[in-house]
């Protein structure tokens, strides 16, 4: 032992002496911490990452073109393409935009229900984003207990409409069906138990030594610094800005329900990473509150021309037979008019710029994608980080590509 | 002071507090949208920005819209959000095909990537951007997608070549002719159609106009 040490003395002065040379690497489009088709081009000197430049657009599908080409009952399929971990969250922000411009408003009970999926949305967003966070970070326990109790959720899903990911429920003045029978119940159930797995969750990760020394301090941004990127959801609010759209400005339920907006104080990963953690409670409050007074009544605008008749009216009325005709084949016309809406989805800011000419296909309809502004921010966010934080910083941003390609 | 009025203030104290720079202001579905002139919109932005009155911080999105039948085609539309005074705001510049847009990357570092994106969807060029390559579609690419010229299919598709042992790409060629179906009712969706009889009334409108007019009103 004691004839090593000088060695090593002897390597080290070898080491400052000799240029490491900077060079440039290539992160991606398959590797598993990039959560999805992301390229990296990183210059690095040495392990420190002196600039990162994501190339993106790997996973484009032309969606808005092809909305363009659509009918607006048609186009509602493509928001569940678009962040596939909360697929319900997109297709609100079509169907209030649509809504606003048909000048219409989904009935109370569409409203409820629309506002409990969109929370258990976000609960099955932060669920994964924060066990695959784990998982880059080097914890496999969180993934494989928070999946089950994800899977659970996506069997709502599947009961509320037919699909486990691509939803295509909520509509343009309401939502495609009524809840079925005792779905509200098994709901409530579930409620009550995934504090548990939250709970445990909270044990594997919070104060556990190595996740915090691989996210506190790493990637911060100040509230300046967050404003002037663009950040938005947890992002923004992990920089201690308390800025919520489902407080500041409210859309369909969210006035009257309770429920806190927690806001994080240090602007790094660990501080995003608490953001969700407390999020998925208050939302559990919120399908709470939801689940107990979803009140009675229909699910959709009592509107033919906006929305299907009944399938049982249809079988013996001729207006309500030519009406589904019509929806299904010319769909409706929406006044002319354009809007920017904006919902928050799990991930921050959702909104959708949609400009209609009158016809029945969206004349414009640009996705604003709260992922792409987060993931722009990367390059200022790891300067000057080691290697293994780009991985972090890439985690805590929860980017999604389905939403960032569109 | 309802929160219409509020905004309408606002926006005619930024119309006289920018002399000229911003040309027009409306009211959207209770959305304020001001119309600025192209060359001056990173002083509107500055403006919009740093007032004490505006602070319209956080630019959220600049999305592209292409009206082919206009002179200056595009419309370039600037979304801002105040987050102290909870206010949003739309800014719109028109540019013509090879006009030169001043990029807005010195304001806000957000709009390095959208500036991107509206380069590589409509080929708007940002004068001052020091980043501006193609952003969504694939290396190479040629055309600009969102322009209502470009067909749905695009040009080339690709596919993997057993024998080159690469992806080549060729010219599209469908099975089927790519067919849109016109839809519209003839006795509501003909808005550019004038048939026999209707000259003896009033001139329909053409097609989708910016409204000036309140929105929402009908057809």
């Amino acid at each position: 032992m004691t004839d090593a040490l000088p060695k090593i003395d002897e390597e080290l002065e070898v080491s400052t002496q000799t240029q490491i040379k900077p060079y440039t690497m290539n992160f991606g489009p398959q590797h598993p911490a990039a959560h999805g088709v992301l390229r990296l081009v990183l210059e690095m000197e040495g392990e420190i990452c002196e600039r990162a430049d994501p190339h993106i657009g790997l996973l484009h599908r032309g969606t808005e073109k092809l909305i363009e080409y659509k009918t607006y009952t048609q186009a509602v399929p493509y928001f569940d393409r678009l962040d596939y971990v909360a697929p319900m969250n997109q297709e609100h922000a079509f169907a209030l935009a649509t809504e606003k411009l048909l000048g219409i408003t989904a009935p109370p009970r569409a409203q409820y229900i629309r506002v409990l999926f969109c929370e258990l949305g976000r609960i099955l967003n932060h669920i994964l984003n924060i066990t695959t966070f784990a998982l880059d970070v080097g914890a496999i326990t969180p993934a494989l207990w928070g999946f089950e109790e994800r899977e659970k959720g996506m069997e709502f899903y599947e009961r509320v409409c037919g699909a486990r990911l691509h939803a295509n429920y909520f509509r343009p003045g309401g939502v495609a069906f009524d809840m079925p029978a005792g779905l509200a119940d098994d709901m409530m159930t579930w409620v009550e138990e995934i504090p548990k797995t939250i709970g445990d969750l909270d044990t594997l990760l919070s104060n556990n030594r190595i996740f915090k020394q691989r996210t506190v301090d790493i990637g911060v941004a100040t509230k300046e610094e967050a404003i002037d990127w663009g950040f938005t959801g947890p992002m923004l609010r992990g920089s201690g800005v308390a800025w919520d759209l489902r407080k500041s400005q409210p859309y369909e339920i969210y006035e009257e329900l309770d429920f806190d907006i927690p806001v994080g104080k240090t602007g790094d990963c660990y501080a995003r990473y608490l953001v969700r953690m407390a999020e998925m409670h208050e939302s559990l409050k919120i399908m709470k509150q939801c689940l107990e007074n979803l009140p009675a009544g229909p699910v959709k605008v009592d509107d033919y021309k906006i929305s299907p008749p009944p399938r049982a009216e249809m079988k013996d009325s001729m207006e309500a037979m030519i009406h589904h005709f019509k929806l299904y084949t010319e769909g409706y016309h929406v006044p002319a008019g354009e809007t920017y809406t904006a919902v928050e989805a799990p991930k921050g800011e959702f909104g959708v710029y949609l400009v209609s000419d009158g016809t029945n296909k969206p004349y414009r309809c640009h996705i604003r994608a709260p992922g792409f502004a987060h993931l722009q921010a990367l390059d200022f966010v790891s300067k000057g980080h080691m290697l293994a934080d780009v991985v972090s910083n890439i985690g805590s941003m929860d980017v999604v590509f389905g939403e960032i390609d569109r | 002071m309802s929160a219409t009025e509020a905004l309408i203030d606002l926006a005619e104290h930024v119309l006289e507090s920018l002399d000229g720079a911003v040309t027009h202001h409306e009211m959207m579905k209770d959305e304020v949208v001001l119309t600025a002139k192209a060359d001056k919109i990173c002083k509107v932005l500055q403006f919009l920005r740093d007032d004490s009155e505006c602070q319209f911080k956080m630019l959220v999105s600049i999305s592209g819209v292409d009206y082919p039948d206009r002179a200056e085609r595009f419309e370039i539309v600037y979304n801002l959000l105040s987050l102290t005074q909870n206010n949003r705001i739309r800014v719109k510049v028109a540019a013509a095909e090879n006009q030169m847009i001043p990029s807005s990357t010195p304001i806000f570092s957000t709009a390095g990537w959208f500036e991107r994106e509206i380069w590589d969807m409509y080929g708007v060029y940002f004068e001052g951007h020091n980043d501006l390559r193609r952003i969504l579609t694939d290396y190479g690419f040629e055309g600009h997608p969102l322009r209502k010229d470009f067909p749905l299919t695009g040009y080339v598709e690709l596919r993997y070549d057993e024998e080159q042992r690469r992806v080549v790409y060729e010219p599209v060629q469908l099975q089927q002719d790519f067919r849109s179906f016109d839809y519209l009712s003839p006795w509501e969706g003909m808005t550019d159609m004038q048939l026999p009889g209707d000259e003896k009334g009033t001139v329909p409108e053409r097609g989708w106009k910016p409204s000036n007019k309140e929105v929402g009103e009908g057809k």
